[in-house]
């Protein structure tokens, strides 16, 4: 546990960080980033967490079970997802054009608009929800096992 | 000294292939063939909606590449976590 300054600067940062990491993720098909680079900014936040106060601390909100359910939902939707296309081929992208994320933009550079990609902004979720479980987890219990304490799965 | 001047010969020989490589390479923004390129920029925003050209790539054209990656996430939390556990039980029975 560190000092009381370093503690209050993380309670103060840690909404911002999570909320941008939710941007990157929840704007994958429309700027840089998506569910792999915004869930690796979620999860700095939660390494900031982890660096400011102890590892007993966190675990008592950041439970690996959970942490652990939480990126098999991931992985799973990511995989129904892919086999909703499955009547023309893998990976088929079947929500263009239906009134859920079906808008088609303009061609070339344009502003772009939240309700378009059709799967693409699910599938960002789905990773991105993976991405932050896994990290969280491995990164949880690896300060967990270098502090000494039992790793609970 | 005489691993000494074996790793520097072997540096040497590494920097050597690898400046031949960037002499070799295709200037900067001009690949070889570029046909794919083409015809993802000009209708990955038709065909997917995605204003993102990357990500339409990502999660559509080449969906199945990112279903391995992150099967490769997958498998390799799945070991940190085993390894941890694993190694913790050893020392409690030892």
């Amino acid at each position: 546990m560190l000092t009381k300054i370093v503690r209050t600067v993380t309670n103060g940062f840690i909404p911002f960080i999570i909320i941008f990491g939710l941007y990157i993720i929840a704007h994958g098909h429309l700027t840089p980033g998506g569910g792999f680079q915004g869930g690796a900014v979620v999860v700095s936040g939660v390494v900031m967490l982890l660096v400011a106060f102890n590892s007993q601390e966190l675990k008592k909100s950041l439970r690996e079970r959970v942490l652990s359910i939480m990126e098999s939902t991931g992985a799973l939707i990511f995989i129904i997802l892919a086999f909703i296309g499955i009547g023309t081929v893998f990976f088929y992208n079947l929500l263009v054009g239906t009134p859920i994320f079906g808008n088609i933009p303009n061609f070339g550079p344009n502003p772009g608009d939240i309700w378009t990609g059709g799967v693409i902004p699910l599938m960002n979720f789905a990773v991105g929800l993976k991405v932050i479980a896994g990290l969280s987890a491995v990164v949880l219990a690896i300060a967990l096992f270098s502090s000494g304490e039992e790793v609970e799965g | 000294m005489k691993r000494q001047v074996t790793g520097l010969i072997l540096l040497l020989v590494l920097v050597a292939f690898l400046l031949w490589g960037m002499y070799l390479v295709h200037p900067f923004g001009y690949p070889d063939v570029s046909d794919m390129d083409d015809y993802m920029i000009e209708n990955s925003q038709e065909e997917t909606g995605s204003n993102n050209v990357v990500a339409a790539v990502l999660f559509d054209y080449r969906g199945l590449d990112t279903l391995g990656e992150a099967t490769i996430l997958f498998t390799a939390v799945t070991g940190v976590l085993l390894l941890l556990r694993l190694s913790k039980q050893k020392e409690k029975n030892s």
